[in-house]
């Protein structure tokens, strides 16, 4: 259900936007009429009905300590690009360079009057507003200045990583990235910090014919920022997008997936492990799947550990266009909550219009199982090391959509670290 | 459904037997009567004049007034996959009663022989004795005590004196808030408040009608208690209201059917059922949905829009809700359970078939919130022609139901390339002793059952057919035994190649 269609705002209509070149101009002032045009999220938006939007939309954010950062990465090798609150940091960056990959900066791009990025710069986004609004992604569109602009032309060598550092309490970052991968090129993309007190980013990822893009993402460890993350993808026949986000605290993480499988045979995997830690803890992963092609496979899962009144929301939903035959669509939500006072919201959907379809959906919540604690127990395995254990065990299926095993090693390591110091 | 393709894999028994029960309208026939309308239009006149026509003590008349008030602040709701012209809510007659039952009729022998003619034809004889036929069963076991509800009036009752006798009092709502306002009072909006939405508050000011149950402390009803709701009249809405109290450690299954004659216009019905269920009381409460669903292009047919709400008050009570949705132009109907006593069970098991232009937006609301509280959902939606057809739902934990646990399934057929079947569930758990469970697909057939079907050598297709209609049989078999008639028909479907 769409957000119910407002009057324009006239606040909004009037937002100041950046100065820019012609082409950055005239997406920006596109994007400030939609979300004139949907108004700011509320409560009462069907979206919206598990997530307060308060502090996403209040006009400054709230001041946070800036926490622990924690680069999940670090042994991995690859080509660095820094933002520090927010901004691109050149220095702390690596060089730009590199084969079978085009890196530009957003703030060079909108600068010009002309620029192949006007193709995609807001134009997913946009196309992602319908059926279900997204005001904030319009925002994010209308203002961003800062942002990387990506295009793939082959199998890129090592993975590009998006590193965002905090310094400042009150600092709000808006940053908006393009990925465009060219037919047949192969690119991963990893993206890890908190990246400001609030953190707003829209990443618009075009796969083309036969392309690849693995996206892995750690949300770390910063407890009191605030994030609201879009990431809107156009999946063309035969293409591969996977994305993994792994969220480990923060006051509030809204992060929206929109994806539309486009051409014959896409495949598109979304998963998301969540470990959540205390009552200011929520976190929320909104996504919309479209099966819009035959043929095409697409996977959610999305697994959350909840503890001390932490709060885990989801919302899936698949969609199966008219004609989009031969689909394979399936969804799981599972929580694992490990005392009384957590939260486990849902709602799965499923929309179908064709019939020759295999769509499935699941959701689960509840408590670690006491057989199988038992079990462990029974085997000398200390009850701290059993519940560690199982709860590795519940995050699995979703660390396995992570494609590089040395990658998902580390990931699971770092889980596994997190879990026995917080046990 | 000649023009639509259907895939593999699909059963031709359940293509037929879908095409069976909703091609053909059987019940679309209308009683010529000469019948008296209320002024066109609702207004507090009209609430009035429906109160003074049952002549209700003045605090109903209040309560209604209210309600209407309130009514007239509100919105239609939009949140649900139904798409309709907007309704007039001016141009519906809110009251038709026909003329010969302006005098009450004392008994059954009273009531006008073409109204007893016209419940004869639909297969509810009016007269004490063995009902349906087709059904065998020993004798003491097939009575069903009826109140017939015609338009906006209830024709008649049977069986009255035989449960008075056991204490189970059974009339239609007009009589029981002139006869027992005491409980009436009690109850009424007790369980769905006059301002709980849009169409049980507007139910609220005008419902003329409606049966109204009391079964007190450890009795269990000697028979089967059903309403039979028939629109008659053109342009006409029903508005009808049941009230079901269930006294501590009582029982008593309830059911309800429905026809309407084909009409080109559309015609509103919005009921409220509640259902209030004292400690250790079970009621079964089932469901045959036949309106009428309009024709193959969506021209008239019934808008049902309805809210059914039972409380399970008291610790360990057990309420189920079977409903088989086969009629109706659009269905807005989600009969739930708030579990609040320790211990208290809920169950919801839905057929919906929707055909042609039919929409249906059904499913049901499991509230815990006592401990250990229970609930199971299973609904099987089928989708035929371009009919479209959602399962909505909600299950919520709340803090204090510990240990309690909900079991979800709901499965959709679509049959053909041009309808579409959707589900909103909405899961909220708020503890970590409850288990809550939702899955929609029929993949997950029970693998030890096909390995023996496939050890006595059938093949994976025939083993899978065969586990998956056992299961839709079980849901049937929830149904009493008055219903087999259309169950019979329901047998043949399969949900094989179904999607969840």
């Amino acid at each position: 259900m769409a957000l119910a269609k407002r009057t324009t705002d006239p606040a909004l209509a009037a937002l100041e936007l950046p100065q820019g070149g012609a082409w950055a101009s005239e997406a920006r002032q596109a994007a400030r009429a939609r979300l004139a045009e949907m108004g700011l999220p509320g409560r009462r938006d069907e979206y919206w009905r598990y997530t307060d939007p308060t502090t996403l939309i209040s006009t400054d954010p709230t001041p946070a300590k800036v926490g622990e950062a924690d680069d999940i990465f670090a042994g991995t090798n690859a080509l660095r690009l820094v933002f520090v609150d927010g901004v691109f940091d050149a220095d702390a960056s690596d060089g730009l360079d590199e084969s079978g990959v085009e890196i530009l900066q957003l703030a060079d791009v909108t600068a010009k009057d002309i620029h192949w990025v006007k193709e995609f710069y807001g134009v997913l986004e946009a196309a992602g507003q319908v059926p279900v609004a997204r005001p904030l992604a319009a925002l994010n569109t209308a203002t961003a200045t800062q942002g990387a602009v990506i295009r793939a032309t082959g199998k890129v060598s090592r993975p590009v990583h998006l590193i965002y550092l905090r310094r400042d309490e009150t600092a709000e970052a808006v940053m908006h990235h393009v990925v465009r991968i060219e037919p047949g090129a192969d690119l991963t993309l990893l993206e890890s910090g908190a990246g400001a007190a609030r953190l707003s980013t829209v990443m618009e990822v075009d796969v083309a014919e036969g392309a690849a893009f693995h996206h892995v993402r750690l949300q770390g460890r910063d407890h009191e920022r605030r994030a609201a993350t879009h990431c809107f993808a156009r999946v063309a026949a035969d293409a591969r997008f996977k994305s993994f986000t792994l969220t480990l605290n923060g006051a509030m993480t809204r992060n929206e997936t929109v994806l539309t499988l486009k051409g014959d045979g896409g495949v598109a995997h979304v998963a998301g492990a969540v470990v959540g830690d205390g009552d200011d803890f929520h976190q929320d992963d909104t996504v919309f799947v479209t099966h819009d092609a035959v043929g095409c496979e697409s996977r959610q899962v999305f697994k959350k550990v909840l503890r001390n009144g932490a709060t885990g929301v989801f919302q899936g939903k698949i969609l199966v266009k008219p004609g989009a035959q031969k689909t394979d669509g399936y969804q799981i939500s599972q929580s694992l909550l490990l005392d009384d006072d957590s939260r486990f919201l849902a709602k799965p959907e499923l929309e179908i219009y064709a019939d020759d379809v295999a769509c499935s959906h699941g959701s689960t919540s509840g408590a670690i199982d006491d057989t199988a604690l038992f079990y462990l127990r029974s085997r000398g395995v200390p009850e701290r090391t059993a519940t560690m254990l199982l709860t590795l065990a519940f995050l699995a299926e979703s660390l396995a959509e992570i494609d590089d095993p040395a990658l998902a090693e580390e990931l699971r390591d770092r889980l596994e670290g997190w879990l026995a110091r917080h046990h | 459904m000649a023009d639509i393709e259907v895939k593999d894999g699909v059963d031709d028994e359940t293509v037929a037997a879908v095409a069976r029960l909703s091609g053909k309208y059987k019940y679309g026939w209308n009683t010529e009567i000469e019948t008296e309308f209320a002024p066109l239009g609702v207004n507090p006149d009209i609430v009035r004049l429906i109160s003074a026509k049952n002549e209700e003590p003045e605090w109903m008349t209040e309560w209604r007034l209210s309600a209407f008030a309130r009514w007239e602040k509100m919105t239609e709701p939009t949140w649900a996959m139904v798409d309709y012209p907007q309704i007039d809510f001016q141009s519906i007659y809110y009251y038709a009663r026909p003329k010969s039952m302006l005098v009450k009729p004392k008994s059954l022998d009273d009531v006008d022989p073409k109204l007893l003619a016209t419940y004869k034809r639909l297969g509810i004889p009016l007269k004490e004795q063995a009902i349906l036929a087709g059904v065998e069963m020993p004798e003491e076991e097939r009575r069903v005590a009826v109140d017939a509800v015609f338009d906006s009036v209830s024709v008649g009752t049977t069986f009255r004196e035989e449960l008075k006798k056991a204490g189970v009092i059974f009339c239609s709502i007009s009589e029981a808030i002139r006869e027992y306002p005491e409980l009436v009072r009690k109850y009424l909006g007790s369980v769905v408040p006059a301002t709980d939405n849009f169409y049980a508050t507007l139910n609220s000011a005008v419902f003329s009608d409606g049966s109204f149950v009391y079964v007190p402390p450890g009795v269990r009803c000697p028979m089967e208690l059903s309403t039979y709701f028939r629109i008659n009249a053109e342009n006409t809405g029903q508005f009808e209201r049941t009230l079901i109290i269930a006294d501590k450690g009582s029982y008593v299954s309830y059911l309800e059917g429905c026809t309407a004659p084909k009409r080109d216009t559309a015609q509103l019905h919005a009921a409220v059922v509640e259902i209030i269920l004292e400690e250790d009381a079970e009621v079964k409460y089932s469901t045959v949905q036949n309106w009428y669903p309009g024709d193959e292009e969506g021209k008239g047919g019934i808008y049902n829009f309805v809210t059914k709400r039972a409380d399970c008050r008291g610790d360990r009570s057990k309420v189920s809700w079977t409903q088989v949705e086969t009629g109706s132009a659009i269905t807005w109907k989600y009969p739930s359970c708030i579990l609040r006593g320790d211990d208290t069970q809920g169950e919801f098991y839905s057929i919906a078939i929707a055909n042609n232009m039919q929409q249906a937006d059904t499913g049901t609301k499991m509230v815990h919130l006592g401990k250990r509280t229970k609930s199971r959902i299973v609904s099987k939606g089928i989708s035929a022609g371009k009919a479209q057809n959602t399962y909505r739902g909600l299950v919520s934990m709340h803090p204090k139901a510990k240990d309690s646990r909900n079991y979800t399934q709901c499965d959709s057929l679509l049959i053909g390339d041009k309808c579409g079947a959707h589900t909103v569930p909405y899961i909220e758990v708020r503890n970590n002793s409850s288990r809550v469970e939702h899955e929609a697909t029929t993949s997950k057939v029970d693998d030890d059952q096909l390995f023996y079907c496939r050890s006595r050598g059938m093949d994976e297709e025939e083993a899978v057919a065969l586990v998956v209609n056992g299961f839709c049989r079980e849901v049937l078999q929830e149904l009493p035994m008055e219903f087999a008639m259309e169950a019979q028909q329901l047998v043949a479907i399969s949900l094989e190649g179904s999607v969840g």
